[in-house]
C-alpha cells in the first residue's frame, strides 16, 4: 500500500542527496519526494510517498534515522493529516474550448493561471484523488504538459504519526507535538 | 589566537588523543604536524593500518591522503571499515574551494564517492569550520555503532588563518545513539529465555566493540547457554571456555552450526545475520525464537525476522538483563552438543595419520601452540584466513584482526603495522596467503622503515585457494585464473632486509616460529603447503546451515 512519511531534516547542503542516496542504496522505491523550508530556517520538511509493505516502512524509518542530519520521522499514512499535491496542467485550448475548461476548473476549485493563443494552464491543489479526477476530465480535451509537486503532508492539531521504533536514536519529536504517547 | 587551518587540524587531532596517523602526502595535503605520520607505500595500506589500529587499541584510527587518486585509493579501506563498523577518521585534501566543480587537477568528488560507505562525511571549504567538523567527526566515528567518517578539506582551508576556538560542546540534534532497551522489551526477552530448553547465543563483533566480554560470560554461565561466535566475534569468549562453540557459519564448526539449527532460542548479541553465517535464510534456525540485541535499529528484521528486538548498547542491555534472568539448567542440550563435538574431532585433519605432508592446519595449530594463543593475528582474505580462524584458538578479545564483511584481500600486512603501533609490546603475527600477500607486499618497506616488530607467516599454496576450492567443488576443477605464481618470497624478504625462511616439512614448523620469535624485528616465514587443500566444513551456497560438506574421515576417502 501507499505510505506517506514526513521527515524533519537539517537544512544543510547535501542532505537531499543523502536521503536520495539512501533510498537508492537500500533499494527503496519512492513515488514522490518533496522538500521545503519550514517555520525554522535551519530545518527542512520532507514528504516521502512510497509504495511498500508496513515492514519496509519500518526499515525506511530506521535507515532515515541513521542519517546524522535527519531529526524526526513519522508515518502519517491513515493518520489525521492534511496532504496536498499541486499540479500545473497545460491543456490544448482553441479559444472556443476555453469556457469548457474554465467550467471544469471551477467545479474542482482550480484556476486558470495562463492563457496562450491555443493553450491554457490550469493550476489545481488538493489530494491526489482530486487531481486525478480533473486530469481524467481534461485528458480528452488534450493535455500538452503536466507537472506535479508530489505530496506535502502535515499532521492535524497535535496528533502524531506512527513511530515504529520509538526512541530510535533517542529521538523526541521536534515539532509542536510535545506530548509523546510513549510516556 | 590566529592559526592556519593546517595547525588547527593538528590542534584538534591532539585534543582527540591522536598519537599517530597513517597516510601519504600530496599536492592538496602537505602540512607538517608533530603527530607521527606513518608513510605507507599506498593509501590503501594507510587506511588498513588505521583500521587495524582502531580495532586493536579501541581508539579512533586516522588515515590521511591527498585529493584525487590519493583519496580514491582509500575507498576500499573505507568500505572495509564500514562493513566491520570500525571507527576511522579519513582526512583527505581537496582542491581550493573556488576550483570545486571545475575538474581541477586531482579534483575528485570524495564526499559523493564515499556517501554510501561512510557513517557520515564532510567537505570543509573554509578554515573556520574545521574545529567543530573534526570534533563532530571523531564523536560520530566512535559512538553508537562505530564507523568511518571522511573529512574532505579544501586546500585554501588548510592555508588560511582564522581565530582558533576549540568547541567544548557540539550539537548533533539528529544523532543520539540508543543506550538502554525499553523495559517492556527486556521483560519479553526474559520470558523467552525462561521458556527455552535449547538456547544458543550468537556473539558478533558488537561484543568486543561495546566491551561486553564479561557480561557475555556471565550471561552464558547463569543461563547455561552455549556461545557461537561470528568471525569477528572470535575472542569474545575464550575458546577454552566450556560454553564456547567456536565459529559459526559457512566455514564454522559443524557442531556449532548444528546447535544453531536445532536451537529453540537464538540470542543474537551485536551481530547482523550476514549471509556467511545464516546460509540459506528460509531454512535458518527454523525451530528457534529469536532475540536480537543491536545498537543499530536498521539491523532489526533486516535479514532474519526476530521475535524480540532490543535496540541499545549491548553492554548496557546485558547489564540490564542479567539481573532479570533466572539461572537455568540445560544439561541435556549441552550433552547433545558435546556428542556433535566428538564427531567433528574425528573428522579434523589434525586427527589424520601423519603422511609427511604439510597442511595449513598443521602450520596454524603449531603456530597457535608456540605463541600460547596470545598473539595478535592479522590476516588477509581467503583459505588462510579461515584456517587461522579455525585453528588458532583465541583466548582474548581484540586478537584477531581480519576483514569480515568486506572480505578485503591485502588487508593483513598493513593491518599488522597498525596493530604494532597500537600494541608495540604484544607479539604480532600476520597470517597471509600468497595471493593476499602479493596485493600489499609493497608495505614491507613501511614495516622496515618504521622498525615494526611483526612476524609474517605466509601460507603459500600457489593458488587463489578459496576460489580454487569453489572451482573444484562446483566447476569440475576448471581452475580458471586461480593458479598464481609468485616471486621467490625469501629473496623478496631479504631484499627488504627482513630475515626470511622457507619451510616445507611439518617437523620444521615449530623451529621456524621459534626462529621468528627469537629474531628481533620483522621476520618472514614461508610455508609451502599442500596446494589443493580445502577449507572444511563448508556450507555450499543455497544450502541450509547444517547441510555442510565435511572433511572425509580417513585419508583414503579424500578427494571423493
Amino acid at each position: 500500500m501507499q505510505h506517506t512519511l514526513i521527515a524533519k531534516v537539517e537544512n544543510k547542503p547535501g542532505v537531499l542527496n543523502r536521503v536520495a542516496s539512501l533510498f537508492r542504496r537500500r533499494n527503496f522505491n519512492i513515488e514522490s519526494l518533496n522538500v521545503g523550508r519550514t517555520e525554522k530556517p535551519d530545518i527542512s520538511h520532507m514528504t516521502i510517498v512510497m509504495e511498500n509493505h508496513d515492514q519496509d516502512t519500518r526499515r525506511v524509518e530506521a535507515n532515515l534515522y541513521k542519517l546524522v542530519n535527519v531529526l524526526d520521522v513519522q508515518d502519517v499514512t491513515n493518520q489525521p493529516a492534511v496532504t496536498r499535491d499541486l499540479a500545473l496542467i497545460k491543456v490544448a485550448a482553441e479559444p472556443e474550448k476555453r469556457s469548457e475548461i474554465a467550467n471544469l476548473a471551477n467545479i474542482f476549485r482550480a484556476q486558470i493561471v495562463d492563457v496562450a493563443p491555443d493553450s491554457v494552464i490550469v493550476e489545481i491543489t488538493g489530494t491526489e484523488e482530486k487531481i486525478e479526477g480533473l486530469v481524467e476530465l481534461l485528458r480528452p480535451i488534450g493535455i500538452i504538459e503536466l507537472v506535479r509537486t508530489g505530496q506535502v503532508a502535515m499532521l492535524r492539531g497535535d496528533s502524531l504519526g506512527i513511530r515504529y521504533t520509538p526512541g530510535a536514536n533517542g529521538h523526541t519529536p521536534i515539532s509542536n507535538n510535545t506530548k509523546d504517547k510513549k510516556e | 589566537m590566529k592559526l592556519t587551518g593546517a595547525k588547527i587540524i593538528n590542534e584538534c587531532l591532539v585534543r582527540e588523543g591522536v598519537e599517530i596517523v597513517f597516510g601519504y602526502p600530496g599536492g592538496a595535503i602537505m602540512h607538517d604536524y608533530p603527530i607521527h605520520h606513518v608513510l605507507t607505500r599506498h593509501e590503501q595500506g594507510a587506511i588498513f593500518a588505521a583500521d587495524s589500529y582502531a580495532r586493536v587499541s579501541g581508539k579512533v584510527g586516522v588515515a590521511i591522503a591527498t585529493s584525487g587518486p590519493g583519496a580514491t585509493n582509500l575507498v576500499t579501506g573505507i568500505s572495509t571499515a564500514m562493513m566491520d563498523s570500525v571507527p576511522v577518521v579519513c582526512i583527505t585534501g581537496q582542491v581550493a574551494a573556488h576550483l570545486i566543480g571545475g575538474d581541477a587537477f586531482q579534483e575528485t568528488d570524495m564526499t559523493g564517492i564515499t556517501l554510501p560507505i561512510t557513517k557520515h562525511n564532510y567537505m570543509v571549504t573554509n578554515a573556520s569550520e574545521l574545529a567543530h567538523v573534526i570534533r563532530e567527526a571523531f564523536f560520530i566515528a566512535r559512538s553508537g555503532r562505530p564507523g568511518p567518517v571522511l573529512i574532505d578539506i579544501c586546500k585554501n582551508a588548510q592555508i588560511e588563518e582564522v581565530e582558533f576556538e576549540y568547541p567544548e560542546e557540539i550539537s548533533l540534534p539528529g544523532y543520539k545513539p540508543p543506550e538502554h532497551a525499553p523495559t517492556e522489551d527486556l521483560k519479553k526477552a526474559v520470558e523467552l529465555i525462561a521458556e527455552s530448553a535449547r538456547p544458543v547465543i550468537l556473539a558478533g563483533h558488537g561484543v568486543q566493540m561495546s566491551g561486553a566480554m564479561d557480561e557475555l560470560k556471565l550471561f552464558a554461565q547463569k543461563t547455561q547457554t552455549p556461545v557461537a561466535m561470528t568471525l569477528l566475534g572470535l575472542g569474545s569468549l575464550p575458546a577454552s571456555n566450556p560454553y564456547s562453540l567456536g565459529m559459526m557459519g559457512m566455514h564454522g564448526e559443524a557442531y556449532c552450526n548444528q546447535a544453531i539449527q536445532n536451537a529453540d532460542l537464538v540470542l543474537a548479541f551485536g551481530m547482523r545475520f550476514d549471509d556467511r553465517v545464516t546460509a540459506h535464510l528460509r531454512t535458518y534456525a527454523p525451530r528457534a525464537r529469536k532475540i536480537h540485541i543491536d545498537i543499530d535499529p536498521t539491523e532489526i528484521n533486516k535479514n532474519v525476522k526476530v521475535d524480540v528486538p532490543l535496540v541499545g548498547n549491548l553492554k548496557t542491555v546485558l547489564n540490564d538483563m542479567i539481573p532479570l534472568v533466572k539461572p537455568s539448567d540445560h544439561e541435556e542440550w549441552l550433552d547433545q552438543i558435546s556428542k556433535w563435538k566428538e564427531e567433528t574431532k574425528a573428522r579434523d585433519i589434525l586427527s589424520w595419520p601423519d603422511e609427511e605432508k604439510l597442511h595449513s592446519a598443521h602450520v596454524i595449530r603449531d603456530f597457535w601452540e608456540k605463541t600460547a594463543g596470545d598473539a595478535i593475528v592479522t590476516t588477509g582474505v581467503g583459505q588462510h584466513q579461515m584456517w587461522a580462524a579455525q585453528y588458532y584458538q583465541f583466548e582474548q578479545p581484540y586478537r584477531l584482526v581480519t576483514s569480515g564483511g568486506a572480505g578485503t584481500m591485502g588487508f593483513g600486512l598493513p593491518a599488522a603495522i597498525g596493530a604494532w603501533f597500537a600494541c608495540p609490546d604484544q607479539e604480532i603475527w600476520v597470517v597471509e596467503g600468497d595471493g593476499s600477500f602479493q596485493m600489499s607486499l609493497n608495505e614491507l618497506a613501511t614495516v622496515v622503515q618504521e622498525g615494526a616488530n611483526i612476524k609474517i607467516l605466509l601460507i603459500n599454496n600457489s593458488f587463489l585457494g578459496m576460489v580454487r576450492q569453489w572451482q573444484e567443488f562446483f566447476f569440475d576443477k576448471r581452475y580458471a585464473a586461480t593458479p598464481i605464481s609468485g616471486p621467490d618470497f625469501i629473496k623478496i624478504g631479504e631484499a627488504y632486509g627482513i630475515p626470511s625462511k622457507r619451510v616445507t616439512k611439518r617437523k620444521d614448523v615449530m623451529a621456524a616460529i621459534a626462529f621468528a620469535q627469537e629474531t628481533p624485528g620483522p621476520v618472514l616465514i614461508e610455508y609451502q603447503v599442500e596446494k589443493e587443500d580445502s577449507v572444511f566444513p563448508m556450507v555450499p551456497s543455497g544450502a541450509a546451515l547444517d547441510e555442510m560438506m565435511r572433511r572425509p574421515i580417513t585419508r583414503k576417502n579424500a578427494g571423493k
